[in-house]
């Protein structure tokens, strides 16, 4: 019923829709607040302890706390495509453009360059006041491996937006894709990831495959933090999340009456 | 310019969906222009409608709502501000869409509609929450609209408000197609004329009648009401019998009565007022 094509018209009309809500501003505001400040608090209080800190690593200190950021860009992506349907706005983006798979590429796509920017943004950033904070241990953004992780980072919250826009989609209603994505997004690194016997599924959660990409789920040879893959395995499993998610939004959005 | 009729819950609403690929029909389909509306490359330019005009973010201002609109279709900007004015958005074009009364965003949804200078409209209910001064300025954007030559497609659950300025009339109820005609045509067929008289005398009006072979009812406050004769041959034969009567009209029933008739016949009003009335 849709042929699925990429429209610069739709594209502009839904970066209208993006800019002209509230609620863009908050989302977006708080992915930055929470990344650094957060990240700027991890810094000191590692700086504080450091004779305590185990497995101390610079840029886990610098990129800790997007993983809390991220909650904001997954409210953005949520709410992006929730609001047209709590709203009713849906029937009249519909009507406007007919073509369902034209429609959702540009909402897709213009949500998942909004996160691209704010990501990029956001992460630099935080890595900077983060390692300013960690004063004589901190590390630059050119040593090993940062550059990478920092590219990680950027990916993984653009990713983790554009697949809430999916599940969002899917489900047609921003309280229970929250509801869902909240638990999912924090309950595997923060609570069940450590329980060992969970651990070999519950490594493949998003969140987890972001750790891995970011260079921050801790030491690969310690049982405790590692995990079966590594970097581009990570990558992998993030697109994986976020295609399936676009796939069931899309199949939905064609399927389903407005 | 159509009327699109039937009691609430009839199927209006969801047959202008389905004319917009909204709703997927069990079967059949609609084409305007002869293409399924998802094959209009820019459909608003072809088409506007007005469904619930509640259909807009709360938080945009009816500005922004118009201007993502008109982006998605390639409409030039400067149409944004023309319907404004049109619709006489005017000040609450920059407020935020929750702070509108249902005739502000009624006034939005049609300026909506209007964006993309379409040959084709579709209005779902227009005149739902308008203030009588609205409802004027409806009713006579609707007459020029018509009269640009637009093909305008109106629904309301109201008869006399459709009578007023439709050319043909559409009446569904519960998904059967009740009448499809020209409103004259609708008039004539399910309108019966009758005429009503005062008598101090009706026994003998009621003989006299009966005689000629018209039929007579007793109205309420005791008038009689003739029906299958116009008022020139009852008059002749009042006149001719030596009736006294203080009264003689012509009396037309209504479209509504004609309305409420009709889908009150084929049983498929969906909810009857009656049922309400203890």
């Amino acid at each position: 019923m849709t042929n699925t094509a990429f429209s610069p018209a739709v594209l502009a009309s839904e970066w209208i829709k993006i800019r002209t809500v509230r609620s863009t501003a908050w989302t977006l505001a708080l992915t930055c607040v929470l990344s650094i400040g957060l990240g700027t608090l991890v810094a000191r209080g590692l700086r504080a302890n450091i004779d305590h800190a185990v497995n101390f690593d610079p840029v886990f200190a610098g990129l800790y706390s997007v993983t809390i950021g991220q909650l904001g860009l997954v409210v953005f992506g949520t709410l992006l495509v929730g609001s047209e349907y709590s709203s009713g706005t849906i029937r009249t983006s519909l009507a406007a453009v007919p073509r369902r798979g034209v429609f959702f590429a540009g909402k897709v796509l213009s949500g998942a360059l909004v996160a691209l920017v704010v990501s990029v943004a956001t992460v630099i950033v935080t890595f900077v006041v983060a390692q300013t904070a960690l004063g004589p241990y901190r590390t630059t953004i050119g040593a090993a491996g940062v550059p990478t992780a920092i590219v990680g980072a950027c990916v993984y919250l653009t990713l983790i937006c554009v697949f809430s826009m999916g599940v969002a989609t899917m489900l047609r209603s921003s309280a229970i894709s929250l509801g869902i994505l909240l638990p999912l997004l924090l309950l595997g690194s923060q609570g069940l990831g450590n329980v060992p016997a969970l651990k070999s599924v519950l490594q493949y959660l998003p969140d987890q495959a972001g750790l891995v990409l970011m260079h921050i789920s801790g030491p690969q040879d310690d049982p405790r933090f590692g995990h079966d893959y590594g970097p581009w395995g990570a990558l992998m499993i993030l697109v994986a999340w976020t295609a399936a998610a676009l796939v069931g939004g899309h199949f939905t959005l064609c399927r389903r009456d407005a | 310019m159509t009327g699109f009729l039937g009691p609430n819950g009839a199927g209006k609403s969801t047959t202008m969906r389905m004319m917009l690929d909204l709703d997927r029909p069990t079967s059949g389909d609609v084409r305007i222009h002869g293409l399924p509306y998802r094959r209009l490359r820019e459909p608003l330019n072809t088409v506007g409608a007005l469904l619930d005009a509640r259909s807009v973010h709360g938080n945009r201002t009816a500005r922004a709502h118009l201007r993502w609109l008109a982006r998605s279709n390639r409409i030039p900007e400067r149409r944004v501000r023309e319907v404004i004015d049109l619709t006489g958005l005017g000040s609450a074009a920059d407020k935020r869409a929750r702070t509108f009364s249902l005739g502000m965003s009624q006034r939005l949804g049609i300026a909506a509609a209007l964006l993309g200078d379409p040959p084709v409209l579709l209005l779902d209910e227009p005149v739902n929450g308008l203030d009588p001064e609205g409802i004027v300025w409806i009713r006579r954007l609707m007459k020029h609209l018509a009269a640009e030559g637009r093909t305008i497609l109106f629904s309301s659950h109201l008869m006399s408000e459709a009578a007023l300025t439709v050319d043909h009339l559409i009446v569904i109820g519960r998904g059967r197609l009740l009448a499809d005609s020209g409103i004259a045509e609708f008039v004539d067929r399910h309108t019966r004329p009758c005429v009503r008289v005062r008598t101090p005398e009706p026994a003998r009006l009621r003989a006299v009648l009966s005689d000629a072979g018209i039929r007579t009812d007793a109205d309420a406050d005791g008038s009689l009401e003739a029906t299958g004769a116009g008022v020139e041959r009852i008059g002749e034969l009042i006149a001719l019998h030596g009736v006294t009567v203080h009264e003689v009209t012509r009396r037309t029933a209504s479209l509504e009565e004609a309305f409420m008739r009709l889908t009150g016949e084929s049983d498929s009003v969906a909810y009857r007022s009656g049922e309400w009335q203890r």
